[in-house]
């Protein structure tokens, strides 16, 4: 049984490759062409999709989050015993930066000089964000997304900077529920309010950033913030930890529970801190991806389907010869699932070199411009794989099916071209 | 080797249906050479392919090397005539893309012999049809004559018990008509039974038994001398 099938696919192969070397070069090259559309409309296409919320998710932790988040519990405006914390982080060897925030809710409001009294108030609700810029900078590259005027110095006394979703003039949002700031921009002077206490400063820098919290947090140096918001005893609202290269932030998170620190914070993973939309919303955009490869999967069995079949229709009588003269008709088969084999493996190792050699590189160097996250194409080399035996395999069933049909004919009527 | 019973073959379209052969009785011996000839629509080439296995019967026996071909799967059909059978047909039937050698050598590699032997014999027996010099040749740059040489190369080349002919000099001159019935006398001396389906009396001749058929009937039987 098994000789016998050995047998088969040796003569198959035998007729695939002859057929494939004397076969149009343009023919070829179409086929080919398709299956490599085929292959990277299965791996870029979901690639691209799961690679906006990456894009969007590597950006929060880069940007803002660190490797490890240590922030207040429920309930909780800061971190009690805060500095404490921060020194114990400081210990561990695994720690490459630390930057202790300062937070709290509070309204901006400008134009107040020369505001009616019958006027609508030109204000904002925001975050303040105290933060030492140095360590901060260090982090999260906080300097790096200053879209105008310059970022924050240690001295600054009465300098902030504002996110840019803050400001009606970069967001023209006018929505229930969300305000901005009218004719604001760097050197105006701007109010902050919490509670009862107001302080005037000035807007040092405009920061842009694709996370959302930086965007619409105000930074200031953390002992200016401080003093705003009455925070005397140094007890930060969040902890922002970045680790060395290669350790994995699950060690220093379970260092750090062991240490007791999760009685008085929650210490997250940057994978822990996401937030849920985004882990949802990859869900969905892999099912998506996974949906329109589908449908790319479909096409191109179709394409081969309709390839084989003319294929085998054309090469009818010579099919009927083959049997004729004693070839059995599951080695001819055969020959046609070889042809389709090759048709996949070319067409996906080709597909292989362009997302791995170009696209991968390209949109690192150059992710697409997304509101919300620089989208990169996410191709993991297992999964990828898994799409090449998908689409081999759909190829070969296309392939086999329209061979079979041919094959199965009368062996004489083929010969002599009788329908 | 092979006898046959009562042989009736009729095609249907529709409602119509056209009779073809009406009842033939036949023996062929090991080592003859025998011609068919008739007109054209006698039903000769059609006696030809159902003594070959190569169509069904609608009715009658046909029992060949001992075997009765209904009691023959498709399969089994198609081993036997790799085996036992060799094919020569009017325009050839060569594969395009194969070359001389590998049309030839393909019969004997699907019966699982040695490649190193398969290709020596297909080697030999294209020598044997002369042509030693076109062993890397295509079809398509081979002429008319050369190209059905080398069809009979490979009918030959696995050594079958039967060689079968459809009318192998149809599209030759004369020329190349006359070598491949030289071949075809050769392989004869050499004790090859052959059946041959012509219509041209000249080349009939050169068979020990000529039978004529018409309207789906044998009609005479000759023996040459």
């Amino acid at each position: 049984m098994f000789s016998k099938l050995a047998l088969n696919a040796k003569i198959g192969f035998f007729l695939a490759w002859r057929q494939i070397r004397h076969s149009s070069f343009w023919t070829t090259g179409l086929i080919v062409f398709v299956m490599v559309l085929t292959f990277l409309n299965l791996v870029v296409v979901s690639g691209i999709l799961v690679g906006l919320i990456e894009g969007s998710i590597a950006a929060w932790h880069k940007q803002y989050t660190g490797d490890i988040i240590v922030s207040t519990l429920l309930n909780k405006e800061y971190i009690e015993n805060s500095p404490n914390i921060v020194t114990l982080i400081k210990t561990l060897p695994e720690v490459e930066q630390i930057s202790a925030r300062f937070n709290k809710g509070v309204t901006l409001e400008a134009n107040y000089q020369t505001r009616k009294e019958n006027e609508k108030p030109n204000i904002a609700s925001a975050q303040l964000i105290g933060i030492n810029p140095v360590e901060e900078d260090k982090l999260t590259g906080l300097s790096s997304h200053i879209l105008a005027g310059s970022y924050l110095n240690q001295s600054d006394y009465d300098k902030v900077l504002v996110g840019y979703f803050l400001l009606k003039q970069y967001i023209p949002v006018d929505s229930p529920g969300f305000s901005a700031l009218e004719n604001v921009d760097v050197g105006t002077k701007i109010r902050i309010k919490i509670n009862d206490v107001a302080r005037e400063v000035t807007v040092k820098g405009i920061l842009k950033s694709k996370v959302d919290n930086v965007s619409m947090g105000v930074y200031m140096v953390d002992s200016e913030a401080k003093n705003l918001i009455g925070r005397d005893d140094g007890n930060a609202a969040q902890i922002a930890v970045n680790l060395k290269d290669g350790i994995d932030p699950l060690v220093v998170k379970s260092a750090l529970v062991l240490a007791g620190v999760d009685k008085v914070a929650k210490v997250q993973t940057y994978v822990d801190a996401q937030p849920q939309f985004l882990k949802d919303i990859i869900k969905t955009f892999a099912t998506l991806g996974n949906f329109l490869s589908s449908i790319g999967l479909v096409v191109a069995s179709i394409t081969i389907f309709i390839v084989i079949f003319i294929n085998a229709l054309t090469r009818r009588k010579f099919i009927g010869i083959l049997k004729g003269i004693g070839i059995n008709g599951q080695a001819i088969e055969m020959s046609y699932i070889f042809q389709s084999m090759f048709y996949a493996f070319l067409g996906s190792a080709i597909g292989l070199l362009v997302v791995y050699f170009l696209l991968v590189p390209l949109f690192v160097a150059h992710p697409i411009d997304f509101p919300f996250s620089d989208g990169i194409l996410v191709a993991p080399l297992g999964e990828t794989l898994v799409r090449v035996a998908l689409l081999v395999i759909s190829t070969i069933i296309a392939g086999y099916i329209p061979a079979r049909m041919i094959v199965r004919k009368n062996t004489l009527d083929s010969i002599l071209g009788r329908n | 080797m092979i006898e046959i019973k009562n042989l009736v073959k009729t095609f249907k379209d529709g409602d119509v249906v056209t009779p073809v052969l009406r009842g033939i009785d036949f023996t062929l011996k090991n080592g003859e050479f025998v011609v068919i000839m008739g007109r054209s629509g006698s039903g000769k080439s059609t006696f030809l392919y159902q003594m070959s296995l190569l169509d069904e019967p609608t009715s009658g026996q046909i029992i060949i090397e001992g075997h009765d071909a209904k009691d023959m799967k498709p399969e089994e059909k198609i081993l036997f005539r790799l085996q036992k059978c060799g094919y020569v047909f009017q325009d050839y039937a060569l594969l395009p893309e194969l070359t001389a050698l590998e049309n030839v050598v393909l019969p004997s590699l699907m019966q699982s012999i040695n490649a190193k032997k398969a290709y020596a014999t297909a080697k030999e027996s294209l020598a044997k049809v002369g042509l030693s010099h076109r062993l890397r040749n295509i079809p398509s740059h081979l002429s008319g004559g050369e190209q059905q040489r080398v069809s009979v190369a490979r009918a030959i080349a696995h050594k079958p018990k039967i060689l079968f002919a459809d009318e192998p000099t149809a599209n030759l001159d004369n020329e190349s008509s006359k070598a491949i019935i030289d071949i075809f006398r050769e392989l004869h001396k050499e004790g090859q039974t052959i059946i041959m389906v012509t219509h041209e009396e000249q080349y009939a001749r050169m068979a020990q038994k000529i039978i004529k058929i018409d309207d789906g009937k044998i009609i005479s039987v000759t023996k040459n001398m």
